[in-house]
């Protein structure tokens, strides 16, 4: 089998998260080989062909100029599967190349069983196995599902790649993330806020507990996209990734984006009213209990401590 | 401007939901239905964009059986001029590619100058369908923006990145842009709205699957298997409080 992995180059850096792509090449047993739109004096540690194209010449994001260059590659390599991360490079520029390879796209692939991937359907409570019928597939990776034990080591065989495409979109800089305020990163103790608090008020109830706790206040996407608490606090890839000692997520129930930054923390209790919730696969301890009714009371005897 | 939107129907994800009895999927049966979150930007944005240029034709497709037009009547309700419902009741086994088809073939002898969808579904979560209604039109795409601004043909948007940048991006129409969360706060339909979209156009039309065929089969569809090891803790608050205050002392040294 080959396998031709698409490795991402960012604000005038590499993706150092392209291991995750081998990770995943060696667990298939696959010969592999690696496309990248990045600068020579910035390359993957890599055993193996790498086809890089001149990213100060075809831009960080130029997709159908990204396309013609990896179609170019694919028709020379003819690799069995083109793997990609399921990122905001991946997903845009994955579905491009299943089209005009009229293949089989398989997105955000968590695991291979059986030698078949394996992709979570609604918020991951549940997975469904696929089987592709085409001869070329077009995987992307979910964050983290798949690693190396060890950093990766290695030195490409560059082999620089052209191509002669006009680009319909135009990335013109970025933006920076808002790091002003509280930095969660650095909190021992964090108590976040996700959907399931209901109303803004009760934004209050997890800031008590927090400082009950002696920790910070956080929250899950929705609850910042409402509007409840300010962006600065938000817990997951969007947001920060947290360690804490203790992470108490209250009403959330756990979409992979929210899993992804917070599941290292070293002691993880959540409040749901619902027992099935993905959040209870990284929590030490469910409770299971409507927040509204269980945090006063936690909070009140916490402080009575 | 003539602008399209895609929306979805998907359940509510707090669902209880049970496997089919084909083993494919959901069962669809006993549960709660609503506009794809991600779609309810995507509308939003459409309506805003015609509440600036005044003269735009909103046109909201859904493919699905009957029961979506329900959600479709929302989106009318918010602010789209006209529906079109393709009528398919197997559109819940269909991949992204066929479902990608089935737009293209709608749209493209209409010259949408705008697309705009959801930059993924609840339920599927492929975040497929934007990017390929594009490039089965031959136009450009962008995903994931939470950002959008317009200006006589040119388009400003902000596309999410991972770890909480973004990057500008600047196009021009005709143009695909999938929606990401918090790209604006989409409206509840007023009264009055609600009732006027009672009276607006909804066509429906028969799924035409067209040429493409089926690319994948699903060969398992289960519930991931619990990892175990977490204490599940039920009773009332106060009980609960002092069985979690205990662990939280004997377990970590946070209560120290």
């Amino acid at each position: 089998m080959k396998t031709l992995l698409v490795a991402e180059f960012r604000e005038g850096k590499l993706r150092v998260k392209y291991s995750q792509l081998i990770a995943f090449a060696q667990q298939q047993g696959s010969e592999a080989s690696m496309f990248l739109v990045g600068a020579p004096g910035d390359l993957p540690q890599f055993n193996g062909p790498l086809y890089l194209a001149d990213v100060a010449k075809y831009g960080e994001y130029n997709p159908s100029v990204h396309k013609q260059l990896l179609l170019d590659v694919i028709a020379k390599e003819q690799p069995d599967q083109i793997v990609f991360h399921h990122s905001s490079y991946g997903w845009d520029l994955a579905p491009r190349i299943a089209v005009a390879l009229k293949a089989a796209q398989i997105a955000e692939v968590v695991a291979v069983e059986e030698g078949l991937p394996v992709v979570p359907v609604c918020n991951a409570k549940l997975r469904r196995k696929i089987k592709p019928t085409t001869a070329q597939t077009v995987l992307t990776l979910q964050a983290g599902a798949f690693g190396l034990e060890d950093d990766p080591v290695g030195t490409p065989t560059v082999v620089a790649i052209d191509a002669d495409a006009a680009g319909k979109v135009q990335c013109t800089g970025y933006e920076a993330a808002k790091i002003e305020g509280v930095d969660l990163t650095k909190s021992e103790i964090i108590v976040s806020a996700g959907r399931g608090v209901g109303k803004p008020e009760n934004v209050a109830m997890v800031q008590a507990l927090a400082k009950a706790l002696g920790g910070e206040y956080g929250a899950s996407r929705p609850v910042v996209d409402a509007g409840w608490v300010e962006h600065n606090r938000q817990v997951g890839t969007t947001g920060s990734t947290v360690t804490p000692k203790l992470y108490v997520a209250c009403g959330i129930s756990g979409a992979i984006q929210h899993l992804a930054g917070m599941k290292k923390s070293e002691f993880i209790v959540a409040v749901n009213t619902d027992k099935d919730a993905p959040i209870g696969e990284v929590a030490n301890v469910l409770v299971v209990a409507d927040l509204k009714q269980f945090l006063p009371v936690l909070t009140e005897k916490l402080n009575a401590l | 401007m003539n602008i399209l939107i895609c929306i979805k129907q998907v359940p509510d994800m707090e669902s209880k939901f049970k496997i089919n009895g084909e083993g494919n999927w959901y069962d669809r049966a006993d549960l709660a239905w609503r506009m794809n979150e991600y779609d309810e930007y995507a509308v939003e944005q459409a309506v805003r964009l015609k509440e600036q240029v005044k003269d735009a034709d909103l046109t909201v497709l859904c493919i699905g059986p009957d029961q979506v037009t329900e959600t479709m009547k929302k989106a009318l309700a918010m602010g789209c001029d006209r529906g079109v419902h393709i009528a398919d009741a197997d559109s819940y086994k269909r991949e992204p590619i066929e479902i990608a088809s089935m737009i293209a073939s709608f749209a493209k002898d209409k010259n949408f100058d705008v697309i705009f969808t959801g930059m993924q579904s609840q339920d599927r979560g492929s975040a497929q369908v934007g990017v390929m209604v594009a490039e089965l039109l031959g136009i450009a795409a962008v995903t994931t923006i939470v950002g959008f601004a317009y200006d006589n043909g040119t388009i400003n948007v902000k596309r999410e990145l991972e770890g909480g940048s973004k990057a500008l991006v600047t196009t021009t129409t005709p143009v695909v842009l999938t929606c990401q969360l918090g790209l604006n706060t989409p409206r509840y339909p007023t009264l009055p709205n609600i009732m006027k979209a009672k009276k607006k156009e909804l066509l429906t039309l028969a799924a035409d699957a067209g040429s493409v065929g089926s690319r994948q089969e699903t060969a398992a569809f289960y519930f991931p298997e619990k990892k175990g090891g977490g204490i599940v803790l039920e009773g009332d608050a106060a009980e609960l409080a002092d069985k979690l205050i205990h662990l939280l002392k004997e377990k970590t040294g946070v209560l120290a």
